[in-house]
């Protein structure tokens, strides 16, 4: 059924179809539409069977996730930013049980300073957690992934976050296609769980283990997470049939035929890339586009095939390695090792900060040219920032900073070139 | 098991199981008991603990006609009792993390409760660190919600298994790793501490209740009529640290009565935030009594003795017998 909804309520209606039976709610922006949605879902009766928390924290979410999952109950929960840290520790702890819990992580940025606007910070910080970690281009991806999370998840036994970017797509109006219940539950079979705590069969789980099979069973989640190498292909191969349209899979090029540039990317912004692309390929210049849609497990090989023949990379990336760079080009280099291609890192969009076509031809056009920095921050103010470093050499009590770039910033913090 | 069962040619509480008609008798005295924390786990001799918790473990098998699930706090209890791959459980049992144990329950009885497997019961069981300091959240947002779950605590009033480091329910002058015998307030400091069982009856939760390893028949009775409600409920088990509290193995359950004696730890139980029963003291000592076997409160006792402070540790024993209505002349 086509339908115009915030991509907040097409995610909301997308896990319900997969009948979820317990839902853990705790409230932080952009995520925050999605258990609304669920909520009232479950308790007007048109999601029955289902239990919906109200939780007292982020981490008491996921800890109300790991129980009902390790008793067998198929879960959900939704969080971003600030709530995804403070959960990290029960984050870990799902995924080093076994527990396939679906989170939908509403991308946003991580303070200090505090900032509500969509970034990659949040769901990068949990790179090594051992969840798979999806991203969506669009609400219709979203909504899709969602379907091909619990199906992924529940094959493995692994937990899986689907991203998506907060604000830009939770709270963007689009028309999406919402599949029926009877589609749905043909693609999706009842959860049978590896293990659970049942009277019936008394197991312990969490038991402490020591040096002696730690790496084991460490090197088994890693085992876990190649084998989703294979398996997100074929659920995607899978829902393509049953759906009629392509979601998910690893990687997903665009116009990548005889490109020299390829941009590589993740989520929402994926979209203004491609047109900016057009535009570049219209004036005859060989670019095209590699959207990465399972970042993890990192697809090294599928990336590598698809960029063999390019010169050249720009990696535009919505996070910052502080210290060193960028995280998804530290990746992309070793997918690429040992091939004859330079790698540009773009970091771009912090805090909401948005991404323009503008922008995009300068940065790509530079780098073309031979003109990009290794690692560039897209449409920073230098000025601002040498005019904060300078005041710091001169005076000792300098007070907070982001206030002062603020007050030089003036009324509108976020300029749209 | 309601009935106050008194041996008058004895004088004493002690259980004579075989002078009982054996539906009276104590879970542990059942040939069929389901010895869910079974024999072979690493505690150390004496420990409170792992005695606490097979007698209350046992008794919410018992009522739950063994359709019991438990989620397990870090701390000395999961440790000891489940070095990979042994286990000492005989129940379905998690261990998630330290601070988190009141929401895994919660989750397992919302699990059960979609599932409809209403006869499943849930209980959740830490240490006075993962209960009174770390998962006071997660316990607190348990209680509020009325989640269908026992939690029960091992008060052992320290960090036992990281080294003996202070909790909030240390108590005064307690000598721990954290709160040295040393200085001009050696020990731990007066004023501070939670009393986390008038804490959970603040919540105004079905069932709130105190014990101590030395009444296992009144520790038994206690989860029996815990578990024969739903919604949240709260027994705090007061359970000596041979280790911790440098005391003798073969003193626990001597120093556990000595506790309840003295009115440092009273023993009651709550229904929707009020006291509905009291322990009364039968031998009333004074605190000495209590705090000269343990080494940790051996600073009191040199030379000179620190009377003042012994005094004040007197002075709360002499509240709370006066707050409970401890004696049974100032009864209730």
């Amino acid at each position: 059924m086509r339908k115009q909804c915030e991509g907040s309520q097409a995610v909301a209606e997308a896990v319900a179809l997969c009948r979820p039976e317990v839902i853990c709610a705790y409230p932080i922006s952009p995520q925050t539409h999605i258990v609304e949605g669920l909520g009232e879902l479950v308790k007007s009766g048109d999601l029955a069977k289902c239990e919906f928390l109200n939780v007292e924290s982020e981490f008491a979410a996921m800890s109300v996730a790991i129980g009902a999952s390790a008793a067998g109950a198929r879960t959900y929960t939704a969080t971003a930013s600030q709530g995804l840290l403070f959960m990290t520790e029960a984050v870990y702890n799902a995924s080093g049980l076994g527990l396939p819990i679906v989170m939908t992580i509403a991308n946003r940025a991580i303070g200090a300073p505090i900032n509500i606007w969509n970034d990659h910070s949040d769901s990068m910080s949990q790179r090594d957690c051992g969840w798979i970690q999806v991203f969506a281009e669009t609400n219709q991806e979203a909504l899709d992934l969602h379907i091909q999370a619990f199906k992924l998840a529940e094959e493995l036994s692994l937990p899986v976050m689907v991203c998506m970017d907060g604000f830009i797509l939770t709270h963007a109006y689009e028309r999406v296609d919402i599949p029926s219940q009877e589609q749905v539950d043909a693609f999706l079979p009842p959860y049978v769980p590896r293990q659970s705590l049942d009277p019936d069969d008394p197991v312990s789980i969490g038991a402490m283990v020591g040096p002696e099979a730690f790496a084991e069973v460490r090197y088994l989640a890693h085992a876990k997470q190649l084998q989703a190498l294979d398996w997100i292909p074929r659920i995607a191969a899978e829902f393509g049939q049953m759906f009629g349209r392509d979601a998910g899979g690893l990687v997903r090029g665009y116009r990548l035929e005889d490109a020299q540039t390829i941009v590589i990317a993740l989520g929402s912004v994926l979209g203004t890339i491609k047109d900016t692309v057009d535009e570049l390929r219209e004036a005859g210049l060989k670019v095209g586009v590699l959207g990465i849609t399972s970042f993890r497990p990192f697809p090294l090989a599928a990336i590598r095939q698809a960029v063999q023949g390019a010169r050249r990379l720009v990696v535009l990336e919505k996070s910052l390695a502080v210290g060193i760079g960028g995280i998804v080009a530290t990746d992309v280099r070793m997918a690429i090792d040992g091939l004859p291609i330079k790698v540009n890192t773009v970091i771009a969009g912090l805090g909401g900060r948005a991404i323009t076509k503008a922008s995009l031809h300068r940065v790509l056009r530079q780098a073309m040219d031979e003109q990009l920095e290794p690692v560039h921050f897209l449409d920073l103010d230098l000025g601002i920032v040498n005019r904060v470093l300078e005041r710091e050499r001169a005076q000792r009590r300098t007070g907070p900073i982001p206030e002062q770039i603020l007050r030089q910033v003036g009324a509108v913090a976020s300029r749209i070139a | 098991m309601d009935a106050q069962i008194k041996f008058y040619q004895t004088g004493t509480f002690t259980v004579g199981n075989r002078l009982l008609a054996p539906e009276q008798r104590s879970v542990q005295a059942d040939m069929e008991r389901t010895n869910s924390l079974n024999s072979g786990h690493r505690a150390c001799q004496g420990c409170g603990e792992a005695l606490g918790a097979r007698y209350a473990i046992d008794a919410a098998m018992r009522a739950s006609d063994s359709q019991l699930i438990a989620a397990n706090a870090t701390g000395c209890l999961e440790v000891f009792s489940t070095p990979y791959p042994e286990t000492s459980w005989q129940i379905p049992w998690i261990h998630s993390l330290f601070g988190n144990t009141a929401a895994v329950a919660t989750g397992i009885a919302a699990a059960m409760r979609v599932k409809g497997r209403k006869s499943v019961r849930v209980i959740a069981q830490g240490g006075d660190g993962g209960t009174t300091d770390i998962g006071l959240g997660c316990l607190s947002g348990m209680f509020e919600r009325n989640d269908d779950v026992l939690y029960v605590c091992y008060d052992n009033q320290g960090y036992m298994n990281t080294g003996v480091q202070r909790s909030s329910a240390t108590p005064p002058a307690a000598r721990t790793a954290t709160t040295m015998a040393v200085g001009k307030e050696p020990g731990n400091p007066f004023g501070q501490g939670k009393d986390l069982p008038r804490i959970a009856m603040a919540h105004g939760i079905p069932y709130v209740a105190t014990a101590t390893v030395a009444d296992l028949r009144d520790l038994e009775r206690k989860v029996t009529k815990a578990m024969a409600m739903h919604g949240a409920r709260y027994i705090h088990i007061f359970v000596p640290c041979p280790l911790g509290w440098g005391a003798q193995a073969q003193d626990t359950i001597k120093l556990a009565r000595l506790a309840k004696e003295t009115g440092i730890f009273p023993v009651y139980e709550a229904e929707h935030g009020e006291i509905t029963q009291v322990s009364k003291i039968r031998h009333r000592v004074p605190v000495e009594e209590y705090l000269q076997p343990q080494r940790r409160y051996a600073h009191l006792f040199g030379k000179p003795p620190l009377v003042a402070t012994i005094a004040k540790i007197q002075e709360l024993a002499d509240c709370n017998i006066r707050r409970y209505g401890l004696l049974e002349a100032e009864g209730s």
